[in-house]
């Protein structure tokens, strides 16, 4: 009787509301967010290797904070937290993006070399600039936006690399204390924009499960001081 | 071998085809059974026809030149063709005009995002007929097809289109503020609503207070005194509309699936009025929409004002499939 209908939108169980969290860099705050409210994420702390953690009033499903916008958008998790870096990323997703939860600030950044004056330079004689970065939409669109032309070029590991041996001429990237940066001899020349952690939700979640949803937001936002 | 079809697209197998059929089948007598006609219309139209419409949709829809030069569009919903339709063929025709569709249309959407470029609709028009008791009929045939669809715990929102274009009015914002202001609303983003609203100059807390929590009210009727309580005459007008349009689904029996929402919002840009998505709990996806647009017809010609929804078919079948599954579960 089931049939496979490859794109038609995941399917979603009910049981507890599912939240999709993030894993790497944001996932300690989120734990202590969700400490706050009442959550009991011992298990997400503890040893294991599992992803998915199921407690009585809300099962959590731990991933990559990238992955957050694809789950919550097709329903497979109802709510998410994840970066407004991710959420800008892939602005075409559709989830709502209900609360800014203060955390996990850090800065989009444009860097260069230090006392180098590649970026300039190329503007000036080529016209336009080579960018490397992971976040290729975000970088065309702050370009876009400042009336430069640029050559995006999109790398999935460390973009620092990129300016060192040629590839660009700066990079478009994401700096929480500029450690990384100041390692590599990198300097901030422009800042594009401040990113903090954002609770969303899926769009069908927010209306059927419009009490739960509606409860968790309210008790983030008295737990978050913004 | 294997060739490629475009993305986006798909082959319907026996299988599935059979189930689609029967579930097109399914609708097609709901519509029938209240008198709407089935009518087809041409899947491609002159670009300039489908922009006369809604200039947005037209935007994102497939073009090509014709051997005379012609600009054709593939058409990305049935309302417009219909709206056309309307115009060319029923323009003297005594109102109000039934008529109901199953069709493809098509949109350019991102691949690999969960969405058809190809997709069908079935869906119903009813022409002539005003709010608040041609917005009921409609609401009622699509309960009825839903039902029919054994989508018994699907529930739909109900909205206001014209909700934040007047209360923005009201709060002196308008041209491209006002566009920003609804992009964030249309997309549900409270954060950067806030943040574009205290910008503003001359908003005060309260104001962006007001629009902040009327766009996250919803629930049975209490939430129109929820909202009345926020004040202003664009609520004020936008509450009554939707009061008058749930009293006359209550008189109907028609209002318990019916969830009033004050912060929807639909991207099409000829809906005014009352407007109305689908949801199913089993799936992630709104299964389909619709509302009122009384002024889309004026655009061609004809004024009359007019209601209709439509549904995605293969969404549908989808939450059909995953609904029959859940309940052979509990059985």
């Amino acid at each position: 009787m089931s049939v496979e209908v490859a794109g038609m939108g995941h399917t979603k169980s009910e049981g507890p509301l599912k939240l999709a969290v993030p894993r790497g860099a944001l996932l300690g705050e989120t734990l202590d967010a969700l400490d706050a409210i009442g959550i009991d994420t011992s298990e997400v702390r503890g040893e294991s290797r599992s992803l998915i953690f199921e407690g009585e009033e809300i099962t959590l499903v731990t991933m990559r904070p990238s992955d957050v916008p694809t789950y919550v958008e097709a329903g497979a998790a109802d709510v998410g937290i994840t970066g407004k870096d991710v959420l800008l990323e892939q602005s075409d997703r559709v989830v709502y993006e209900l609360l800014n939860l203060g955390f996990g600030r850090c800065r989009m950044v444009l860097a260069g070399r230090k006392g180098d004056e590649r970026l300039g330079e190329s503007q000036r004689r080529l016209g336009m600039m080579r960018i490397a970065t992971k976040y290729p939409r975000t970088a065309e669109r702050h370009f876009e936006q400042t009336g430069r032309q640029v050559e995006v070029i999109e790398v999935k590991g460390s973009v620092e690399l990129a300016p060192l041996i040629g590839l660009a001429d700066g990079i478009v990237d994401l700096v929480a204390t500029g450690r990384t940066l100041e390692e590599n001899d990198l300097e901030v020349r422009e800042e594009i924009l401040e990113c903090t952690a954002r609770f969303v939700a899926n769009r069908v979640a927010h209306k059927l499960r419009a009490a739960e949803v509606d409860e968790m937001t309210a008790k983030l936002r008295e737990a978050m001081p913004g | 071998m294997i060739h490629p079809i475009p993305p986006g697209t798909r082959d319907v197998l026996p299988d599935e085809m059979r189930e689609l059929r029967r579930l097109h089948l399914a609708l097609i007598d709901v519509f029938e059974s209240r008198g709407y006609g089935e009518v087809a219309t041409p899947a491609i139209e002159y670009d300039e026809v489908l922009a006369r419409g809604d200039g947005r949709t037209a935007d994102s829809a497939y073009r090509f030149f014709d051997e005379r030069g012609d600009l054709l569009a593939l058409r990305s919903d049935m309302t417009v063709p219909i709206a056309r339709l309307v115009a060319s063929r029923y323009a003297n025709a005594e109102p109000p005009l039934r008529l109901c569709y199953l069709a493809n249309a098509f949109r350019a959407v991102r691949p690999q995002r969960g969405q058809m470029r190809e997709f069908a609709q079935a869906g119903v028009e009813l022409i002539g007929a005003p709010a608040p008791e041609g917005t009921a009929e409609v609401v009622e045939v699509l309960e009825a097809a839903l039902d029919a669809a054994s989508l018994n715990r699907a529930v739909i929102g109900l909205g206001d289109a014209d909700l934040y274009r007047q209360l923005l009015a009201e709060f002196g914002i308008d041209g491209e503020a006002r566009d920003a202001v609804l992009g964030r609303l249309a997309a549900h983003d409270l954060v950067g609503l806030e943040v574009e609203l205290s910008e503003l100059e001359g908003i005060g807390d309260d104001k962006v207070a007001t629009c902040v929590a009327l766009s996250q009210l919803r629930g049975g009727r209490e939430v129109l005194d929820e909202a009345r309580s926020l004040g202003g005459a664009a609520v004020e007008r936008a509450t009554a509309r939707l009061g008058e349009t749930f009293e006359a689904l209550e008189a109907r029996g028609v209002a318990d699936r019916v969830q009033i929402d004050l912060g929807l919002l639909r991207d099409l840009g000829y809906y005014s009025g009352a407007i109305l998505e689908v949801y199913d709990p089993a799936i992630g996806h709104v299964l389909g929409g619709g509302g009122r647009y009384d002024e889309l017809l004026k655009r061609f010609g004809v004024d009359l004002p007019a209601a209709g929804f439509a549904l995605y078919l293969e969404r549908v079948h989808v939450a059909q499939t995953e609904e029959e599954s859940r309940t052979g579960g509990d059985s």
